[in-house]
């Protein structure tokens, strides 16, 4: 190699970690702004601020996060269980991305502890859109720490207003809330398989809440899912084993979760 | 259960689900059924709340304003406005209709 293609490489090396830091800078502000609606939901569903922060700072899904206070705002205390495992449910796909990412982040038990706790739909898709293996590497730490240091401070920003407003159903503060999944699910509705999936479980919840207890008929709705996936029922009749990828692209151009 | 123990529970649940997808073999997602399931149930899952917070009320099925707030809010995002500022439209959509009757 001579030393101008070399020059050359290191500008384009340059060129690419600046774009990665650029991508992760627009989308970390992007997201973290809407920490604060999560903030405001979780006090009005009735958890007090330090619980509210402490979901955005251990848990740290947007989508886990919402699922986990929506089942409490129907059900209360009572509808734990079922809290908790939506919220689980909704937590795999992160499981998912951490089989790519892994080999992003590289070795060190400790480094992969503080990767998987930033793990996300906007980290992966960052690091997986950039062209290089360093560009990669910086796109998904620097989204991964810019989205958790605002979500955490704007969460903590929404409790506050939630908690001075009170009467929450008066600001709207419920619709809000059936807003806010609205736009986490807008993005994952490219393909038929999606959207069929989509309406099957939206009526399944619908019919079975004056059945079972509160925060149950989302969890039978997930089965739905499970059935559809495992025949893939209306999919492509070519695999996809880079559905995970695509979606988390399309969480980034459309909203956060 | 108390709210803490469920708090405590679901986010540690959450956090142990991101750090097995660092301990598995990458082998796993040749396979395409556990990725297109992952994927599927956050379709299904979404979709069940945005049921179930638009028209339930603990074990009743009520039409109020928020179904004209969430078809609103349909109707923004197919147009592609930001994330923020279509919940904060819903919000007042649905205080509006309160408010006036």
């Amino acid at each position: 190699m001579n030393a101008s293609g070399t020059i050359g490489g290191a500008d384009a090396e340059r060129l690419a970690a600046r774009e990665a830091v650029r991508d992760s800078m627009a989308v970390g502000i992007a997201t973290a702004a809407y920490g604060v609606s999560f903030g405001a939901l979780a006090v009005a569903a009735g958890l007090d601020i330090w619980q509210s922060c402490f979901i955005s700072l251990v848990m740290f899904s947007g989508g886990s996060q919402f699922a986990l206070i929506g089942v409490l705002a129907a059900g209360g205390v009572a509808a734990g269980p079922a809290a908790i495992a939506s919220a689980a449910l909704l937590g795999t796909r992160n499981g998912i991305y951490g089989i790519r990412t892994s080999p992003i982040v590289g070795r060190g038990w400790l480094k992969r502890i503080a990767a998987a706790w930033i793990t996300i739909d906007e980290s992966t898709a960052v690091a997986l859109a950039q062209p290089t293996p360093r560009s990669r590497r910086i796109g998904f730490w620097a989204t991964g720490l810019a989205v958790f240091i605002g979500w955490n401070l704007t969460t903590l920003i929404g409790a506050f207003v939630g908690d001075a407003l009170g009467d929450t159903r008066a600001y709207g503060l419920d619709a809000a809330a059936a807003a806010a999944f609205v736009g986490l699910l807008w993005p994952r509705l490219k393909r038929l398989q999606a959207v069929a999936v989509a309406a099957a479980a939206a009526v399944v919840a619908a019919a079975l809440t004056p059945v079972l207890m509160p925060g149950l008929p989302v969890l039978v709705a997930a089965v739905v899912a499970v059935i559809v996936g495992l025949f893939n029922l209306l999919g492509s009749p070519v695999t996809d084993a880079a559905t995970s990828v695509t979606q988390a692209g399309a969480a980034r151009e459309g909203s956060p979760s | 259960m108390t709210m803490w123990q469920i708090i405590i529970l679901a986010s540690i649940a959450c956090l142990l689900l991101k750090l097995a997808g660092y301990l598995v073999p990458p082998s796993l997602l040749e396979r395409p059924a556990p990725a297109r399931i992952a994927d599927l149930l956050t379709v299904a899952l979404l979709a069940a709340l945005i049921a179930v917070r638009t028209l339930g009320v603990g074990e009743a099925i009520v039409v109020d304003a928020r179904v004209p707030a969430v078809i609103v809010a349909v109707a923004l995002f197919a147009l592609r406005v930001p994330f923020i500022v279509v919940v904060l439209v819903a919000a007042l959509v649905a205080a509006g209709i309160r408010a006036f009757t």
